[in-house]
């Protein structure tokens, strides 16, 4: 482990932080990050914020600027650690900086170099967990740093939900990696929310990794922070792999979230389902940089790109770019993405009813977030996105 | 009820009523025919507030108040309802849960006591079965993959549950067949009493075989040309729009 760090730190110092002149980060710039002196606590103790579902999760991770603080509950068939306790446990052996890559991405680097701790999460083969286990990452305090790190392996035919809910206060900066295993027939639900305050950097990558027949469902709600970069990478990676990936992102006054995701049909025969909408208020910028890549053996691949907007102010900019890369020629893909204002015959239709303009305005725009939230499968989940979307609460 | 008087007004800077007076008295039906184009909907749409539709002369009293300078929402609390010719879908935003917003909005209006869900329920049964629309639209997204006459249902079971005081139906026969014809036309003659008037806007007369009303009026060009009782529905459909338009041409 230490060695790995060593060899992480010396890439990142390799790479350096990414600029704008690179590609995939030319909407997004960094280097209000950059110019802190960031600094590691372990001491710091809050409470958390309210965002606990201790009375509803199976087990219940809590860290404080990347430090355990926390932890309760348990479910039989699956085993749920913090890695700093985890060192010898042959999931870290065979998956650990497996998938997330360290040599190419920067802030994958960083955290690889620094993680101070996080989950490691192994479901035992065929075992069907009932129930979610939850993961808090509260940061706190200014010129503070973290840098989580998890690990999830799911066993052949297992089945888990997870949640993981980043949430703070201050002028911190979360850089979070999550790698998620779905070995073959696997059955993962995945949810990751990000409610950081609004002076907080959040930067988080999502690996995920599916073997043959796996079917994972994974949710990104990105509610809080100043400046946001959420990474999803996907590699389909055993034939007949299935993968949903949706995301909801909802921006006011000067928030600036990126959203990057990359699919990588590697296997024939699988399917991908993407959709992501974007509400953006204020002075608020939002991007959706999408690629799906659809790999020469990748026959019969099965692929939906959706990005959906909704601009609420003149001032709010998005930027979508959904991108398709097709290296063969029997598959079935589409992608498409649009940005509107709110309905006007929609906004019409629900005043002459008796309901005042301020109220439709909430019902309509809570109506273009329900379409992810509604599929949720998690109550205490889909009641923290609605208490967080509370000004649009109809 | 309602007095229109002098009523100009149109779209995107384009006059389509040029001086429209109507009287509906309460506890009346009235029906206002006429060819495409002559300004029908536009009528409708201005009495009920909406958008981009400006008024440039003329006034309308609803109940001796100026309506026109009324939001569409203080409209319909104060008891009008349009049934529109378009219904509009409007996913995520479940039927139910908008009808009771609606109904509560009204009610708080008039400083009486919000239903409860339950209670609310029992009244949305009793409506529905009027219009025979069955229990599962009402948790399906507003009008969200109705077919046409099942959106046209549901204006008139809204209609029902909200119970307002001038209920002006624009082109709510459009593409009905006879069975769905009939529904409406039980809903609005349910409604149909000393206290609420109606004023339905249809270009055929076949839906006033089943509603039959008190006043005939035809709108061409923008203005009323004739009005007359429920027999010039019927001289109207033997005789054609020309007829009236040969009409008015005489006597000008």
């Amino acid at each position: 482990m230490s060695e790995l760090r060593e060899q992480a730190a010396q890439r990142f110092a390799q790479l350096g932080w990414p600029t704008p002149e690179l590609e995939e980060w030319k909407f997004t710039n960094v280097a209000p990050i950059t110019r802190v002196n960031w600094r590691a606590d372990g001491q710091a103790r809050v409470d958390d914020l309210g965002a606990s579902m201790r009375a509803s999760a199976l087990a219940e991770l809590v860290f404080v600027n990347g430090h355990l603080r926390d932890a309760g509950g348990r479910a039989a068939g699956v085993e749920v650690l913090p890695l700093s306790k985890a060192g010898s446990h042959p999931a870290i052996a065979n998956h650990y900086a497996r998938y997330a890559d360290y040599q190419r991405h920067p802030f994958t680097a960083l955290n690889t170099a620094n993680a101070q701790d996080g989950a490691l999460i192994v479901v035992a083969d065929g075992r069907a967990v009932e129930g979610f286990i939850h993961l808090l990452f509260i940061g706190h305090g200014d010129g503070i740093w973290s840098h989580p790190r998890n690990l999830i392996v799911v066993g052949r035919a297992a089945q888990v939900a997870i949640v993981e809910t980043y949430i703070g206060t201050g002028n911190y900066f979360t850089n979070a990696v999550t790698e998620i295993v779905a070995s073959e027939s696997a059955i993962v639900d995945h949810y990751r929310i990000e409610r950081e305050a609004v002076d907080a950097f959040h930067v988080g990558t999502v690996q995920i990794h599916q073997e043959r027949s796996s079917h994972v469902t994974s949710r990104h709600v990105a509610l809080g922070g100043g400046l946001v970069r959420n990474e999803v990478n996907v590699a389909l990676a055993g034939e007949g792999a299935n993968l949903t990936l949706d995301g909801l992102f909802v921006l006011a006054d000067s928030q600036h979230i990126d959203n990057h995701t990359v699919i990588d049909h590697v296997k024939p025969h699988c399917d991908s389902l993407e959709l992501y909408k974007g509400i953006l208020d204020g002075k608020s910028r939002g991007i959706f940089d999408g690629l799906i890549i659809v790999r020469p053996d990748a026959q019969k691949t099965n692929s939906r790109q959706v990005n959906r907007n909704l601009l609420l102010s003149e001032s709010a900019i998005i930027d979508s770019k959904p991108t398709l890369e097709i290296q063969n020629d029997d598959v079935k893909c589409s992608h498409g993405s649009t940005i509107g204002q709110l309905d006007e015959e929609a906004m019409f239709y629900l005043r002459a009813r008796g309901i005042s303009e301020a109220e439709a305005r909430r019902l309509l725009i809570y109506a273009f977030a329900s379409e992810i939230v509604d599929r949720m499968k998690i109550e205490p989940v889909k009641e923290q996105i609605r208490s967080a979307m509370a000004r649009f609460r109809p | 009820m309602l007095d229109i008087t002098n009523l100009h007004a149109g779209i995107d800077g384009k006059e389509i009523l040029h001086g429209v007076d109507l009287h509906i008295g309460t506890g009346e039906v009235h029906a206002i025919m006429g060819p495409n184009g002559s300004g029908k909907s536009t009528l409708a749409n201005v009495l009920a507030g909406r958008p981009r539709y400006e008024v440039t002369e003329g006034q309308v009293l609803y109940e001796g108040k100026d309506l026109l300078t009324m939001l569409p929402e203080d409209r319909a609390r104060e008891g009008v309802f349009l049934a529109m010719q378009y219904p509009v879908e409007i996913p995520g935003v479940n039927n139910i849960y908008f009808l009771k917003a609606a109904l509560n909005a009204i009610r708080k209006h008039h400083g009486e006591e919000e239903l409860d869900a339950m209670e609310f329920l029992q009244l949305a049964r009793e409506k529905m079965k009027l219009v025979d629309l069955d229990e599962s639209f009402m948790n399906r997204g507003v009008n969200e993959g109705f077919s046409g006459g099942e959106k046209k249902r549901n204006e008139i079971f809204q209609m029902a549950v909200l119970d307002p005081k001038l209920a002006i139906l624009d082109e709510t026969d459009s593409g009905l067949d006879i069975d769905a014809l009939q529904v409406v036309a039980r809903g609005v003659n349910t409604l149909r009493s000393e206290k609420h008037s109606v004023l339905v806007i249809t270009h055929y007369q076949r839906l006033l075989k089943y509603l039959v009303p008190d006043f005939v009026h035809v709108l061409a060009d923008g203005r009323i040309v004739k009005s007359g009782g429920k027999g010039l529905a019927e001289e109207l459909e033997q005789k054609g729009y020309e007829w009236i338009e040969q009409e008015v041409a005489a006597a000008r």
